[in-house]
């Protein structure tokens, strides 16, 4: 199936990341070539295979729920855009 | 002593005939004088380094050193370290300062390791070219005007040049091996869990696996003992007995069934590279080996199918990129929508936004059916073909690219073309299993400079010190590895 711009820019903003009209129209040349690349799986019949994620197909190790971490609030605040009295700031987002 | 293996570096420190502090400086010179031009490392910071070599004298004074203790070795900048720059090749991450260690980093620091710098990637490990890097491509050392492949360029041109006495690197679909292949020198990904991920920035978390990178088999054999073992910081990290790595270096070859895969030398495979291959596979018979042939089926569609995956776990993983906690920030914007948006636009570079796209795109709803857990079915289909194949053999044999190192930019606006470079590697890692590249030969330009080709060794399961064993053989009786490119002295 062909891509479109409008998918690009569809895609774009689910992915948080914003594109120009011009952009749009590159990266969908582009990312037609790799979905092109991609297709060649579906010559492949896979009735019944088991999905595959993890290659020892191990199940998620769970730990004890206790305090592992100490607290390093400033040095990880340290390198945000922008904190104040300890906290992220970001735009404001409710009236 | 640029040349000298980490062995015999240990030797002389711990004889007192040099200093980790003058072996250090040694290569900080090298560095200063190389670097402009090669691009190897994104970051230095020689107070850092030398209060480390200095520790690391210390601690040799005192008789507790182990084998790396004093040595030098340069880390890919995808591993966060302490107050380290820490930038993974992004514009992104260009201010990030490591509030903390990696597993790996804190791993070699126990060790009394000295961390050289951090080496240049492609940005966030897509790439094999390491031109997509924010902070500028790498030179291969080989051929200045040719890439070091990807995505660890940056460690892989600083252990050819001698701009460090080993490096790490980290592999999702072959950026251990393929710069390895092109930069002549020895990479091994281990199998999938051995190494912990913890501080190594995520790109396909269930493809990302670290390794060494170094000048011989022996050397990184006494890395893996470094950088294995289990940590409970790391979900996927395995529980097991901790290994010896260099145990079984000096077993004889007689008897190892070597499997040839008949996808890995069919069309696609460059006749100088094949070339160089065979004679390789021509000492593995004179060491004793038993030549099998094997198929591997599904080559062909390890690409898609990677391509589905990677990308799918990509999109995932930097979406923790937002430009609130750390990373860029747009300097404007009009709400929190438009400064996600436009901080992600800016900070990322185009082969990553591709990557996010085409992630987002196959986990869309509706397409999720058709491409992730399709490919996640060819996955498994891979994997098993590696299972059949190790019925008959104990290590595979073939080329770790297709070709010698291509220009820069040759490349660099066609993506699927780039994406081929991979077409060795890549199964490995979708199955999880370790592979390697040793230098086994170059081959000549047309204005006379010599390329080098690597050889891969591919093995099951947790098979790392027979590979090494394998690799560690072949260095004995050829001297490949121990070439040095001109113009680096």
């Amino acid at each position: 199936m062909s891509l479109t711009t409008a998918d690009v820019k569809r895609m774009a903003h689910l992915a948080r990341i914003e594109v120009s009209d011009d952009d749009a129209e590159a990266t969908l040349k582009k990312l037609s070539g790799i979905l092109k690349l991609i297709e060649q799986m579906q010559s492949v019949d896979t009735t019944g295979i088991q999905p595959m994620s993890h290659s020892q197909d191990l199940v998620q190790r769970l730990r004890e729920d206790v305090v592992t971490e100490t607290n390093q609030r400033e040095s990880f605040q340290a390198i945000a855009p922008a904190v104040e009295d300890g906290l992220y700031l970001v735009p404001k987002v409710i009236e | 002593m640029i040349n000298s293996s980490l062995k015999q570096l240990g030797t002389l420190l711990a004889e007192k005939k040099i200093s980790s502090v003058e072996l250090t400086q040694q290569f900080l010179d090298r560095i200063d004088q190389h670097n402009p031009e090669i691009n190897a490392y994104i970051a230095l910071d020689k107070e850092i380094t030398l209060a480390q070599a200095k520790a690391a004298d210390q601690r040799i004074a005192q008789g507790s050193a182990t084998a790396l203790t004093g040595i030098p070795i340069a880390q890919k900048d995808i591993f966060v370290a302490k107050g380290w720059q820490t930038t993974c090749g992004s514009k992104m991450l260009e201010n990030f300062i490591g509030p903390y260690d990696a597993h790996v980093i804190k791993q070699f620091d126990t060790a009394g390791a000295v961390n050289l710098g951090k080496t240049n990637m492609d940005e966030f490990a897509m790439g094999s070219s390491n031109e997509t890097s924010y902070f500028g491509k790498v030179q291969n050392p080989w051929d200045r005007s040719r890439v070091p492949g990807g995505s660890s360029g940056g460690s892989a041109a600083a252990v050819a040049a001698r701009l460090c006495a080993a490096a790490t690197g980290t592999d999702t679909g072959g950026s251990i091996r393929q710069p390895a292949s092109l930069c002549g020198l020895s990479g091994l990904k281990p199998t999938y869990g051995l190494v912990s991920r913890y501080g190594m920035i995520a790109f396909a978390s269930s493809l990302d696996q670290a390794g060494p990178m170094a000048k011989s088999c022996e050397d990184m054999a006494l890395m893996m003992n470094v950088m294995t073992g289990f940590d409970e910081r790391d979900s996927t990290s395995l529980q097991r007995e901790k290994e010896d790595y260099t145990r079984d270096l000096n077993k004889p070859l007689a008897g190892l069934r070597v499997g040839l895969p008949k996808e890995y030398f069919a069309e696609g495979l460059g006749a100088d590279v094949a070339k160089v291959i065979e004679e390789a596979i021509a000492e593995y018979r004179k060491l004793g080996a038993e030549i099998v042939d094997i198929s591997l089926p599904n080559t062909q569609l390890s690409i898609p199918v990677y391509y589905v995956l990677a990308p799918a776990e990509a999109s995932s993983n930097l979406s923790r990129f937002d430009g609130v906690r750390y990373g860029h920030r747009a300097a404007q914007y009009d709400d929190l929508m438009d400064m996600y948006c436009k901080s992600r636009a800016e900070g990322f570079g185009a082969e990553v936004k591709r990557r996010i796209l085409i992630g987002t795109y196959v986990l869309s709803a509706g397409y999720y059916d058709a491409y992730y857990l399709k490919a996640q079915q060819i996955r498994r289909l891979i994997a098993q073909d590696f299972e059949e194949a190790f019925k008959h053999c104990d290590i595979i044999l073939g080329p770790t690219a297709p070709s010698t190192a291509f220009k820069a930019g040759e490349k660099a606006d066609d993506p699927v073309s780039m994406y081929l470079q991979d077409i060795y590697t890549i199964a490995v890692n979708l199955a999880g299993l370790p592979g390697m590249s040793i230098p086994a030969g170059f081959t000549q330009t047309v204005d006379g400079k010599s390329l080098p080709v690597g050889l891969q060794i591919i093995g099951n399961y947790f098979d790392e010190a027979r590979m090494l064993n394998a690799g560690h053989a072949y260095q004995q009786v050829t001297d490949w590895h121990s070439r040095m490119p001109e113009g680096i002295a």
